[in-house]
């Protein structure tokens, strides 16, 4: 059969991801020290795990309630509260979904009609256009360069905007280039999506892992901003709690009513016991104040630190990320672009990261790598980098 | 100890091969700090000795580990601390802790093979004045030391997915 007639043609358009079809070929060679993977090293804390399973050995395996449980949208709440000062009311402005990625979604069709543009900055996570396509909607990538520190600045925001602009995705800190933006830098872009009168839909997965002084600030928590502000957060960074796939949005209750909808059609409710592991994780974290949070914090931070320098005494400059996993090196010292570097790096040293045209063409001659590895794989790898450029005559 | 010194411990704890330029980077401080306060953990002992880990599994050898039980009688004044010395200045003596519970020292001993350690416990420990008993206990394989897992087991595969 042609199967080619039947799929429909948003679907067909819609481009594999680039980190997928690159890591197809590096799983074609042994012994690859990979600093591609997206997602903590460590392991979803021990008090969360033993939730689940307790939940499951009572027998508690029943659907939840659409929005989720409402002791767990209750610790969220306090949470949101405590650690960046947003109050959402848990009865009807916070949803428990399928991972952030859902929640992205639930976002996205709940606002735009066919045609409408939503902003998406670049580089940034590979899903968001996707998503927004699926939606018969426009993604318009606003450009975060390295001079400005990969940050949204209000001048790129303004160049994109149109009178069919209907949303902004905000993802930060943002992955794939680490990069935050602070409460001053947020101000400056709400006064243009005031003016503008757009909708942000804000990203803050990894709003746990920033460096340094400067910790994550909200753009819901500007003035005049979470009246428009989707907020998106989940258990995955923050929690090691990937594969359980669990996240939430939050919102003024008339938005949250209508991302419910389609919530409770498509999905129905996030998963039970991942349900129950996230609420011990939080009730044990307001108990221990954020023990486990804070160790896998500063464990990141002295990757951090380590491949920062090490990159840039390397020739492979970048600039200190203070957020997420990842920093984002340029490459154009060797001649190469990212996709090149990538592939000729796995050839040559059996190291895989990630070119960074797969997160936009603006970070087409940077590469990302991940840090969410142990110390050693970190410089085996970087030792091995060396030897590359050694060979490329670099250094 | 401040927080930065416990720092630079813990990555020299995790690879004491870390160049100070690197852990400098690591910890923030500058390189002159980071020497500094090595050198200052050296001095007063918290730094007590740079070494390798071996997975003595992989090792060409007959060398046996034990773990002895010591019970003894402590002395007037000097407690347990006499005897402990008299056992820790035996070479094959690898470590010496006094413990709470059933018995007082715990004795872990190497030797090149089974009989060498056999001897040190009939010829030289259990034959001290003030070692009343000792139970000898032979490690049989060793799965993690030192926080490191020394057999190779299957690494929980994470995908990179989008």
């Amino acid at each position: 059969m042609n199967y080619d007639k039947y799929v429909g043609d948003v679907v067909k358009n819609i481009k594999p991801s680039g980190i997928r079809k690159f890591f197809d070929v590096a799983a074609m060679y042994k012994d690859v020290i990979s600093l591609g993977v997206g997602e903590p090293d460590f392991v979803t804390p021990w008090e969360a795990r033993e939730a689940a399973v307790q939940s499951i050995r009572k027998g508690i395996t029943q659907y939840t309630s659409n929005s989720g449980l409402l002791q767990l949208r209750e610790a969220v709440s306090r949470y949101i509260d405590l650690h960046f000062g947003l109050k959402y009311d848990p009865k009807d402005e916070i949803v428990m979904t399928v991972g952030a990625s859902e929640a992205i979604y639930l976002a996205v069709r709940t606002l735009v009609n066919a045609g409408d543009e939503v902003i998406i900055p670049e580089p940034s996570y590979v899903s968001y256009a996707p998503g927004v396509a699926l939606c018969d909607a426009v993604p318009v990538g606003a450009k975060c360069v390295a001079k400005d520190n990969f940050i949204l600045t209000a001048q790129a925001l303004e160049e994109v905007i149109t009178p069919r602009t209907k949303a902004l995705i905000l993802p930060f800190p943002n992955n794939p280039t680490g990069a935050i933006m602070n409460r001053k830098q947020l101000e400056e872009i709400a006064e243009v999506i005031k003016k503008h009168d757009i909708i942000v839909i804000s990203d803050e997965i990894y709003a746990e892992l920033t460096y340094g002084d400067e910790r994550h600030v909200s753009i819901a928590s500007l003035d005049g901003m979470r009246e428009r502000t989707i907020l998106i957060n989940g258990f995955s960074k923050a929690f090691a709690m990937t594969g359980w796939r669990l996240g939430y949005v939050c919102a003024p209750r008339e938005l949250e009513k209508q991302m419910l909808k389609i919530h409770q059609y498509i999905i129905m409710c996030a998963p039970t016991a991942a349900q129950y592991a996230a609420l011990s994780a939080l009730n044990t974290a307001f108990e221990d104040n954020f023990a486990a949070v804070e160790e896998m914090r500063s464990q990141y931070d002295v990757r951090r630190r380590f491949l920062v320098r090490r990159l840039n005494e390397m020739k492979l400059t970048c600039f200190e990320p203070k957020g997420a996993f990842y920093v984002f090196p340029c490459v154009s010292v060797t001649g190469l672009d990212g996709e090149q570097f990538a592939e000729e790096l796995l050839a040559d040293q059996k190291v895989a990261v990630v070119p960074g045209g797969a997160f936009g063409d603006s970070g087409k001659d940077f590469i990302r790598i991940s840090y969410a590895y142990s110390l050693e794989s970190l410089k085996k790898a970087t030792d091995r980098i060396e030897t590359f450029l050694k060979k490329k005559g670099v250094l | 100890m401040d927080k930065k010194d416990k720092q630079i411990i813990a990555i020299l704890r995790e690879d004491s091969r870390f160049t100070t330029a690197q852990i400098a980077a690591m910890s923030g401080l500058s390189e002159d700090e980071v020497k500094d306060r090595i050198a200052a953990m050296e001095q007063s002992g918290i730094i007590a000795k740079y070494t390798v880990l071996c997975n003595t599994e992989k090792m060409d050898s007959d060398a046996v580990t034990a773990l002895i039980e010591v019970k003894v009688t402590p002395q007037m004044r000097d407690g347990f601390d006499a005897i402990a010395r008299d056992i820790y200045k035996f070479e094959e003596v690898k470590d010496v802790y006094l413990m709470s519970g059933s018995y007082d020292l715990t004795v872990i001993v190497e030797g090149k093979n089974l009989r060498e350690v056999s001897r040190f416990v009939t010829e030289r420990l259990s034959v001290l004045k003030d070692v009343t008993s000792t139970a000898t206990h032979f490690i049989l394989k060793k799965y993690k030391a030192e926080g490191v897992v020394l057999e190779k087991r299957e690494e929980i595969k994470r995908e990179e997915i989008v």
